[in-house]
C-alpha cells in the first residue's frame, strides 16, 4: 500500500511487516514445493541431458553434447516428431470444429441439452487406459465391431492397429472421442456470455445465420477458443497414453506412429538410458515453446478481446 | 419457412442423437463384451450384439488374480491426498498473490506461471530419482508427490480471489481480523466455486494418470486402476471379455461420481476455462 505510507510510518511499517510475514507464509509451500518438484528438476534434466547413463543406472558418464548429436542423426526422433506434429494437425483441427459445432447447436433451446451435454463429456472422466482397450477391441480387424460393420456396408476389413499408415487416424479417433466433450463444454460457457440482443439485431437486421456467426459468434468467442486451441495443441504434443496402451514396440506400426513422449519414456525407462530421454525431453520443451510463441503472436492478429 | 425451420430442426437432432450414440457406444460395447464367453465375442455369423446369458465368470476371475480392492484404495488414497493438497496449498498462495503485497512477489509468480509453461514430462526422471533415492517407490507418497502442490491451481484460484470485491476485506479488518482470519473466514467461502473445480479438475486428472504410477510404482499392489489395466493387458491379450470387466472394473466408481455430481463437473470445468 505506497499511498497509505505517507501517514504515520512507524504504525505503517507494522502493518506492511504483517502482510509480508503472511504472504510470504502462505505462498512458501507452494512455491517450496515448486522449487523441489519443478524448478530442481528441470535444471536436473537439462544437465542430465549431457550424460550417458551407466549401466543399472550407476555411474553416469559426462558425455558433453553426445545425446544431442545422438539425437539429431536418430531417425526415430524425427519421425517421433513428425508423427507427434502429424497427431496434433489431426486431432486438434477436428476437435475444435467438432465442438464448436455441437456448442453452436447447444446454445439454442434444444431440449434435452443438459442430457446431451453430460453424454458428450462422458468419455473425459474415463481413464485412457480403460478408453483405449475397448477401442482396441473395436478396431479388432478380426472381431471387432468397427470392421463388421464395414464389411456389412461392403467396404473391405482395416487393419486398423497394425497397419503403419492407418495406426496414427485410429489412434486420433480415439482421441477425438475422448476430448470432444471437453472443448466442447468450454466452448459453450464462452457462447453463454455473448449477449442475446447482439442476435436478435442481427436478425432485425436479417443477417443470415452463417453471417451471424462470423461477425458475432467467432469474434466474441475468440477469447475461449484461443484458451482451448493452445490448451489443446500443449496437450496433443505430449501424447502418451493411447499410443503406449495401444502399439507395442514390437508393433509394425510402432515407427509411424511413436511419439515423442512415448519415445522418451522408452528410452528413460525402459532401456534406462536417462540421459538421453532428458535430451529428447529437451527437444519437446523446444518444439513446444516455439508454438506457443508462434501462437501469442498470432493471436493478436484474430483473438478479440473484449 | 416453417417448414424449413423444422427440416433443419429435425436436421439438428439427428446429429445430436448420432454423436450421442458414438459416444455411448464404446462404453456399452466395453459392457456388453466384459458378459460374454470368448466365443460369443468372437462369433461373427450370427453376430452377438447382446450375451445370451448375462454372465459374471469374467468378473469373478478378473477380481481373482486382481487385487481390485488394493487398487481402489491406491487410486482413491491418491485422488483424495493430492486434492486436499494442492486445494489448499493453492488456495493459499493463491490468496497472497492475489492481495497480499509482499517482497519477491513478481518472480516467485513467474515461477508459478513458468512451471505451467513446460511440458510436464521434463520433470518425471528427477522426480522419480529422488523418490527412489527416499526409498519410496510403491508407496502412496509416491504416487501423491508430483501433485503436492499445483501451479495451475494456484493460478486458477488467484483468478478467484481477483474477482472478489475489495471492500469486504477493509471491512473485516476493521472489525479486528488479521489475514489469516480473513483468508480463512470471509474470502475462502466465497471463492468455493473455484475451490469445487480445482478439486474435481485434480481428482479427475489423477485418476487417468497413466505414466507417472506406471514408472514410480511397478509392484502389482502399489498400483493405480489405470497403471494396472496397462499391466493387465499386457498379460491376457486375447481374452477381451476379460480385459473389458477389467476395464468396467476400473472406470465405474469416476463414472458412477460423473454421473452423481454431473452439474459440479461441468460447471467446474467451465468456470476454469472461463477463468483462464
Amino acid at each position: 500500500m505506497p499511498q497509505a505510507s505517507m501517514a504515520g510510518k512507524g504504525k505503517i511499517s507494522k502493518r506492511k511487516c504483517n502482510e509480508w510475514f503472511w504472504g510470504l507464509g502462505l505462498v512458501a509451500p507452494t512455491i517450496i514445493g515448486l522449487i523441489i518438484l519443478n524448478i530442481i528438476p528441470i535444471i536436473q534434466t537439462f544437465y542430465m541431458s549431457f550424460f550417458k547413463s551407466g549401466d543399472f543406472g550407476k555411474g553416469n558418464i559426462f558425455v558433453g553434447l553426445d545425446n544431442y548429436k545422438k539425437m539429431f542423426a536418430d531417425t526415430q526422433v524425427w519421425s517421433a516428431v513428425a508423427n507427434t506434429i502429424k497427431y496434433t494437425l489431426i486431432v486438434v483441427p477436428v476437435t475444435i470444429v467438432l465442438a464448436m459445432l455441437l456448442a453452436v447447436i447447444l446454445n439454442n433451446k434444444i431440449k434435452g441439452r443438459g442430457i446431451f451435454r453430460t453424454i458428450y463429456f462422458i468419455p473425459m472422466v474415463a481413464a485412457p487406459a480403460a478408453v483405449t482397450m475397448v477401442w482396441r477391441w473395436l478396431y479388432n480387424s478380426k472381431f471387432g465391431l468397427i470392421n463388421y460393420v464395414l464389411n456389412k456396408l461392403g467396404i473391405a476389413s482395416v487393419n486398423w492397429t497394425d497397419d503403419p499408415n492407418v495406426a496414427i487416424y485410429a489412434i486420433a479417433i480415439i482421441a477425438i472421442w475422448s476430448t470432444v466433450g471437453y472443448s466442447m463444454v468450454l466452448l459453450l460457457a464462452g457462447l453463454q456470455e455473448i449477449p442475446r440482443d447482439f442476435y436478435e439485431a442481427a436478425n432485425i437486421d436479417g443477417a443470415s445465420l452463417f453471417k451471424q456467426f462470423r461477425k458475432i459468434t467467432l469474434p466474441l468467442v475468440s477469447p475461449t477458443l484461443f484458451f482451448v486451441m493452445v490448451t489443446s495443441i500443449i496437450q496433443a504434443m505430449q501424447v502418451f497414453d493411447v499410443i503406449y496402451m495401444m502399439i507395442d514396440v514390437t508393433s509394425p506400426a510402432y515407427d509411424k506412429t511413436v511419439s515423442l513422449v512415448y519415445l522418451f519414456y522408452n528410452n528413460s525407462f525402459k532401456y534406462s538410458n536417462k540421459g538421453y530421454g532428458s535430451a529428447i525431453v529437451m527437444l519437446l520443451l523446444a518444439i513446444i515453446m516455439v508454438i506457443t510463441v508462434i501462437q501469442m503472436k498470432v493471436q493478436k492478429k484474430w483473438v478479440k478481446y473484449m | 419457412m416453417n417448414r424449413k425451420k423444422s427440416i433443419s430442426k429435425l436436421l439438428i437432432y439427428i446429429i445430436l442423437i448420432l454423436g450421442a450414440a458414438i459416444m455411448i457406444l464404446p462404453l456399452l460395447w466395453m459392457v456388453l463384451t466384459s458378459f460374454k464367453t470368448v466365443t460369443e465375442s468372437t462369433s461373427m455369423n450370427p453376430f452377438i450384439f447382446f450375451p445370451n446369458a448375462w454372465k459374471i465368470d469374467n468378473y469373478i476371475t478378473v477380481l481373482k488374480q486382481n487385487n481390485f480392492q488394493r487398487l481402489y484404495f491406491n487410486t482413491f488414497a491418491m485422488m483424495v491426498l493430492r486434492v486436499l493438497c494442492s486445494v489448499s496449498f493453492s488456495a493459499m498462495a493463491a490468496y497472497a498473490f492475489a492481495r497480499l503485497a509482499f517482497p519477491g512477489k513478481n518472480l516467485l509468480f513467474g515461477l508459478v506461471m513458468f512451471q505451467m509453461m513446460v511440458p510436464a514430462q521434463i520433470f518425471i526422471i528427477p522426480q522419480y530419482l529422488m523418490v527412489d533415492k527416499l526409498g519410496m517407490r510403491n508407496t502412496i507418497f509416491a504416487l501423491v508427490f508430483p501433485g503436492l502442490v499445483s501451479a495451475f491451481g494456484t493460478f486458477l484460484l488467484r483468478q478467484f480471489f481477483m474477482g472478489l470485491p475489495k471492500e469486504l476485506e477493509e471491512a473485516a479488518r476493521l472489525d479486528g481480523c488479521n489475514i489469516g482470519q480473513i483468508f480463512l473466514k470471509v474470502m475462502l467461502p466465497l471463492t468455493k466455486s473455484g475451490l469445487v473445480s480445482l478439486g474435481i479438475f485434480t481428482a479427475l486428472f489423477a485418476f487417468k494418470d497413466l505414466m507417472w504410477p506406471t514408472i514410480v510404482n511397478t509392484r502389482a499392489d502399489a498400483a493405480t486402476l489405470s497403471s494396472a489395466l496397462a499391466k493387465i493387458q499386457s498379460g491376457y491379450s486375447v481374452n477381451y471379455p476379460q480385459l473389458m470387466a477389467a476395464a468396467v472394473l476400473a472406470i465405474w466408481p469416476m463414472l458412477l461420481i460423473y454421473i452423481i455430481f454431473q452439474k459440479q463437473f461441468i460447471e467446474g470445468i467451465a468456470t476454469s476455462g472461463s477463468k483462464l
